[in-house]
């Protein structure tokens, strides 16, 4: 029969097919972005899939009339001005943006979204308020409220990354918080339960929402911003999903709880891997203040630094110094180590070695192993001329090196190796340690510069490390 | 409560989508290994910017001019975050780029 047939027509069902393709190209990217071998893959494929649902929704939705007839959406020109705006200075400021600092990069773009969020949901209590349907006011209220604290708190998170903000705690604050956030709630349940529309009450609301938003990261410290972005990554995924609710509109809902059940467990993990949890994150306040206060004596923690971002490191620097040592020797590394000078030197980065005289286990050993790898000899420096130099070096690489690095030489006269002459790595902006593992070195003792706020580590094999290190510096 | 039931039962299709979704994305990045946290993250950045159809919506079946020019802001910060997202993503990973 015709007529009933009529109910369902193509249009609807291209659409309906294109939510299909781009809620699985969502899941297939995110599965792709967990492999290296695949993730630059995985995103083009999420791009896509994000393209084909955006125009589908432009030409192909159409809602419905009171009188149960069918429009198609209008303001076609407001709405291509907004997308040529967005895409021109999206694009352009990912573009632009140096690696070093990506992080508030992703939480600025994290921030928009959540806005977006919450302005939808500001939108739809303003022109489709009902007071019947206090469910569809609830779920509003709460994309409202997640979108606006995902936005505010972005742009804190921001602010602290870029250095313009800094840590900001006082006494009570967790209780002020968790106080706010009740308020805003409570604000929220009657908002929607009196049957009658108020604006007012909702722009309340919308700026308690952002104050929350900003008293819950500013007191969080700097080093935990990228666990805070994840989390708040999330919330952005949730404050989605009630606005696909909202809507009806599978594709919203599909893409919102995926990133926001898949960026909780992102964030855990990423706390996992500090060996921290999420609370401990939230309401602890690390970061700053309090492992600068616990003293000398304790031993503070050891950072690791990603293969990645050490070669971001290297990439931006303009003088490296590598400090060789047995490990170098045992790996069979020194001709990797080569093709990483010969690739910094076309960056423009200057690189050089700082030869200790008893590095390896014999005197020029590590002279020898070089020359074997054509390495350049002016670039050799005696440790004199290399402690002279290391104030103005940017990346010290320390490469299976221990004893010869370890400051217990000058400051500790209980240590055993109290008084020998060492390369005062410590005087460059960064150390980045490469280690088999945290076991002591050659002479058995503990070494502090790994503990230092300058050094971070890179554990595993020399060589290994060295090329998968190599490769990520030429595709940087 | 009943009301509550009655709810989640009117929209009992979706219901079953959020949970659903909720374990597919749990289960599609928990063996991600940690040099991967970053563009993951901003990979699913990107992806909840799909909060940009809701704002075309709502911008498509506007008529007051408040509801227009908020509705503009909404398209182009939902904009930004979809393309944003994706290009900065694309080029974290572009740092993972084999040689060989």
């Amino acid at each position: 029969m015709p007529t009933t047939l009529a109910a369902f027509d193509l249009l609807d069902i291209i659409l309906w097919l294109s939510y299909i393709i781009g809620s699985v190209t969502f899941i297939f990217g995110l599965k792709m972005l967990s492999n290296p071998e695949t993730a630059r893959r995985g995103n083009l494929v999420a791009a896509a899939g994000m393209t084909l649902a955006i125009f589908t929704t432009i030409f192909l939705y159409r809602t419905q009339e009171e009188d149960g007839s069918r429009q198609h959406l209008h303001n076609y020109v407001w709405i291509f001005s907004g997308i040529i705006i967005g895409s021109i200075v999206g694009w352009y400021a990912a573009l632009k943006v140096k690696m070093t600092a990506m992080p508030q990069m992703v939480s600025l773009f994290n921030g928009m979204g959540g806005a977006c969020a919450a302005i939808i949901s500001i939108i739809e209590y303003q022109s489709h308020y009902n007071p019947e349907a206090w469910n569809l006011t609830a779920v509003t209220m709460a994309g409202m409220l997640i979108g606006s604290v995902s936005f505010a708190g972005s742009m804190i998170a921001f602010g602290k990354l870029n250095g313009n903000i800094g840590d900001k705690v006082f006494p009570g604050q967790t209780y002020i918080n968790m106080g706010l956030l009740l308020i805003t709630v409570a604000v929220g349940v009657y908002i929607t339960l009196t049957p009658v529309q108020n604006m007012m009450l909702l722009g309340i609301m919308a700026a308690m929402c952002l104050l929350y938003g900003v008293l819950f990261v500013l007191p969080i410290g700097g080093a935990d911003m990228p666990v805070v972005i994840s989390l708040l990554n999330s919330f952005t995924g949730v404050a989605a999903a009630c606005g696909g609710f909202i809507y009806h509109n599978q594709i919203m809902l599909t893409g919102g709880i995926l990133v926001g059940s898949a960026g909780t467990i992102l964030t855990i993990l990423m706390c996992r891997a500090m060996n921290r949890s999420l609370l401990n994150v939230i309401i602890g306040n690390f970061g700053g203040g309090a492992k600068a206060a616990a003293g000398a004596k304790e031993k503070g923690t050891v950072k690791e630094i990603s293969l990645s971002d050490a070669a971001v490191l290297l990439s931006y620097s303009k003088k490296v110094m590598v400090v060789p040592g047995y490990g170098l020797a045992v790996a069979q590394a020194q001709h990797t180590v080569h093709e990483l000078e010969k690739i910094l030197e076309e960056k423009g980065v200057e690189m050089k070695y700082a030869i200790h005289p008893v590095a390896g286990r014999m005197p020029g050993h590590m002279n020898v192993l070089l020359a074997e790898a054509d390495v350049s000899y002016d670039k050799l420096l005696e440790m004199e001329d290399a402690n002279n130099e290391f104030p103005t070096t940017d990346v010290v690489i320390v490469v299976g090196a221990n004893d010869v690095v370890n400051p217990a030489a000058k400051t500790d006269p209980a240590s055993p190796i109290y008084g020998m002459p060492i390369l005062d790595v410590e005087n460059a902006q960064n150390v980045i340690v490469m280690k088999r593992s945290m076991n002591p070195g050659y002479a058995g003792i503990e070494n502090e510069l790994f503990y230092s706020p300058k050094t971070r580590m890179l554990f595993g094999d020399a060589k290994a490390t060295l090329q998968k290190l190599v490769s990520e510096v030429k595709a940087n | 409560m009943e009301q509550l039931l009655n709810f989640l039962y009117e929209n009992r299709e979706m219901v079953f989508i959020i949970i659903l979704s909720v374990f597919l994305g749990i289960e599609v990045i928990s063996h991600v290994p940690t040099v991967l946290h970053t563009p993951l993250m901003s990979g699913a950045n990107a992806i909840h910017g799909v909060v940009i159809i809701g704002s075309i919506i709502v911008m498509g079946e506007a008529h007051e001019m408040l509801t227009i020019v908020l509705g503009f802001f909404a398209v182009i910060l939902g904009t930004l975050n979809v393309v944003g997202g994706f290009v900065v993503t694309n080029r974290m990973l572009e740092m993972f780029k084999k040689k060989k």
